[in-house]
């Protein structure tokens, strides 16, 4: 269990003030010169060593994706975008780094920039949250009165740190969806390659990074890699928020070492699952757009990358949602069917049309009114909606519909049959929208 | 994809107020000379502000113009992120969230609730002042069921506490926003069990909050009606940081 000492969110619950003076004191900004003086190569370096991977979803490791970016400028200004569009279902450990402990981010972008090169940084964050905005904006301007960043800074290299909001659209959750919201556009993804790396924010050379992985980066360089790498497990080191919702009996957001068990974040944290730990179902790991698992397979599950992948689902986010037997598990997975539908930009076929077509299938499945061959005609579809689209919403859409057939084809089954002993008007199919 | 379409009765013109023009200038700012349209988005949510929480045609038209966008760009931005309401919503505009892990702890139980106070999704009450909808996750997940109302987050709800809320809101009173069960944040009910060491803390000092005493950030003043709340919104335009200029104190 992580002692207090080794925390680096120390004002995740805003119990303290979130303002420069009290960061300062809790430890922000301290001997950020120093770091700088180490050199842009040192800090990739030391990054690299920590083990630190993306903590946005996917897990691609921070060093290696800033290594990418240009260390020769062309002419081209290299560009930091800090990926605060936090919007995944199940998820709200960014929204607490920004209204909490905002000093941490902005020294995190400063010290990433200063990595990658780059003189100015925009961080995006999702337009609903509208005091998060505030207070982050606040907290930049008193950084910038403080002469920690902007022009001439008392840090030693030049860096303007900008806030951009959206406008209620998960889609810019997506790395190069992000980049076209920004630059003014619909937020639809682009084609990869070019990668953001070589053609990204107005075409220049661009790393996107999750809001919790820039934020973690001062402490690594302040306590050093050794120490980041002694939490968790091999090739799954550090902290990592995680936040517990749904059927615990005390939802919460806590920092704790990768590779807890889940059994420990749920009892300790989460104040066990209501009704008991035998009366849990299922968990939804990482944020919705990860498959479930029953309550079979969570006994003994450590939480990091490597864990996860190999029962077929992942980390993600590390927002575990707890569903219990009161749960009914197919209206729980079309309710995340309807919020990919709502999601999709719609510019790849097999996501616009596939997700809608998902959500209205699942639907008449959890009222039963389903043939038992349409379980297959729906895995097979996701599994054509899967990989074949430009981003990975169309992924994510199919993830939880292949989860809940994986696991619950049972409970599909059973209310198929128990509908088709009640005597019914015959169902009118709904047309596409 | 959800179908959105511009409202069928639109007012005659749409201008920025002096301050919010001045506002806008300063916002394209922020972005490189030529990429103006960059600051689409934020400008066009000021233009909601102005407007009471919608945005009519004529304000599309003139954002493109200030950005030299063509007015098909900007409409389509209008009808793709889903913030932007096409049509006039209530002064106190509800957004519950409906989303999995609100869903699993009782957001049904609320939207009933708001159906039952203020009718149909989108239905405006005939006094102006309420009306809601269901939106797809805001991301207050532990804090679950919540629900935006215009700026704030309100969390951990009940239906019982839904109907004080919107009584309290309709009677002009303060409401504070935040969880309404008493819980710190996101910490669990019942207070933090992590973050509980004295030592973390050592270096601060009484005076290192202001927060409180600042007026910008006061709930109550930014949802005073009728008022253009976001004149008070402490996200003031910096200007471009030249060499050797100061950022204008806050």
């Amino acid at each position: 269990m992580l002692q207090d000492k080794d925390r680096i969110f120390k004002n995740l619950y805003g119990l303290h003030s979130w303002r420069l003076k009290a960061a300062r004191a809790r430890g922000a900004w301290d001997g950020t010169k120093a770091m700088i003086e180490r050199g842009h190569e040192a800090i990739i370096e030391e990054v690299k060593a920590s083990g630190l991977r993306g903590r946005g979803g996917a897990g691609f490791p921070t060093g290696l994706k800033w290594s990418f970016m240009p260390i020769k400028s062309d002419g081209r200004p290299n560009y930091l975008v800090v990926n605060a569009d936090e919007s995944e279902p199940g998820t709200c450990k960014d929204r607490d780094i920004m209204r909490h402990d905002p000093q941490l981010l902005v020294e995190g972008a400063f010290l990433a920039a200063f990595a990658m090169r780059a003189h100015a940084a925009y961080i995006y964050i999702r337009g609903e949250f509208i005091r998060e905005r505030e207070i982050l904006q606040a907290a930049i301007d008193e950084a910038y009165e403080a002469k920690l960043i902007g022009q001439n800074n008392v840090n030693g290299w030049d860096f303007d740190l900008y806030l951009h909001h959206g406008a209620g659209a998960y889609i810019c959750g997506e790395e190069t969806a992000l980049l076209e919201s920004l630059e003014g556009k619909k937020g639809m993804p682009r084609l990869k390659p070019p990668f953001p790396a070589n053609v990204g924010l107005y075409g220049a050379p661009t790393t996107v990074n999750n809001v919790e992985t820039i934020a973690v980066v001062p402490d690594i360089l302040r306590r050093g890699a050794t120490w980041f790498t002694s939490l968790g497990r091999p090739n799954n080191t550090g902290t990592k928020l995680f936040c517990l919702s749904g059927h615990v009996n005390t939802p919460c957001n806590v920092e704790e070492e990768m590779g807890i068990p889940l059994r420990e974040l749920i009892d300790h944290y989460g104040g066990g699952v209501r009704g008991g730990w035998d009366n849990l179902l299922a968990i939804i790991p990482g944020g919705s757009s990860v498959p479930c698992i029953p309550a079979s397979e969570c006994e003994n599950l450590p939480m990091d990358f490597d864990s996860l992948k190999a029962l077929k689902t992942g980390l993600g986010t590390a927002a575990v949602i707890v569903m219990d037997k009161s749960t009914d598990i197919i209206r729980a997975i079309a309710r995340l069917s309807y919020f990919y539908k709502h999601e999709s930009c719609g510019q790849c076929t097999p996501c616009r049309e596939g997700t809608g077509w998902m959500w209205r299938v699942l639907e008449r499945m959890a009222k039963g009114q389903a043939e038992k061959g349409e379980i297959d005609m729906l895995l097979e579809v996701s599994y054509q909606v899967e990989g074949h689209t430009i981003c990975a919403l169309g992924d994510a859409a199919a993830w939880p519909v292949q989860g809940l057939i994986r696991h619950f084809r049972h409970v599909i089954e059973a209310r198929i049959d128990a509908q088709a002993t009640r005597p019914t008007a015959p169902s009118v199919p709904l047309a596409a929208e | 994809m959800s179908v959105r379409r511009l409202a069928v009765e639109q007012p005659e013109g749409f201008a920025f107020t002096p301050e919010n023009r001045e506002w806008a200038g300063a916002q394209i700012k922020k972005y490189p000379e030529g990429r103006q349209a960059s600051a689409v988005l934020p400008i066009l949510w000021r233009a909601q502000e102005q407007m009471g929480g919608w945005l009519p045609e004529p304000a599309l038209r003139y954002v493109a113009d200030i950005l030299g966008m063509a007015y098909i760009r900007v409409y389509e931005i209008a009808t793709f992120y889903t913030m932007f309401n096409l049509a006039p919503v209530g002064r106190y505009y509800v957004q519950v969230c409906g989303t999995t892990p609100c869903w699993l702890r009782g957001a049904d139980a609320i939207k009933d609730t708001c159906r039952k106070l203020i009718g149909e999704p989108g239905h405006v009450t005939p006094d102006g002042i309420f009306s809601w909808t269901e939106v797809e996750c805001l991301g207050a997940c532990v804090n679950a069921p919540m629900a935006q109302i215009n700026k704030d987050y309100y969390e951990d709800l009940t239906p019982e506490s839904v109907t004080r809320i919107l009584k309290d809101l309709k009677a002009g009173r303060h409401v504070e926003p935040g969880p309404q069960d008493g819980r710190q944040a996101s910490a669990p009910s019942g207070g933090p069990i992590t973050l509980t060491d004295p030592e973390l803390y050592r270096h601060e000092t009484p005076d290192d909050d202001e927060y409180e005493a600042r007026p910008a950030l006061a709930a109550a003043a930014a949802k005073r009606p009728g008022a253009v709340a976001n004149q008070r919104e402490r996200a003031v335009p910096k200007p471009s940081l030249g060499k050797g200029r100061k950022p204008r104190p806050s």
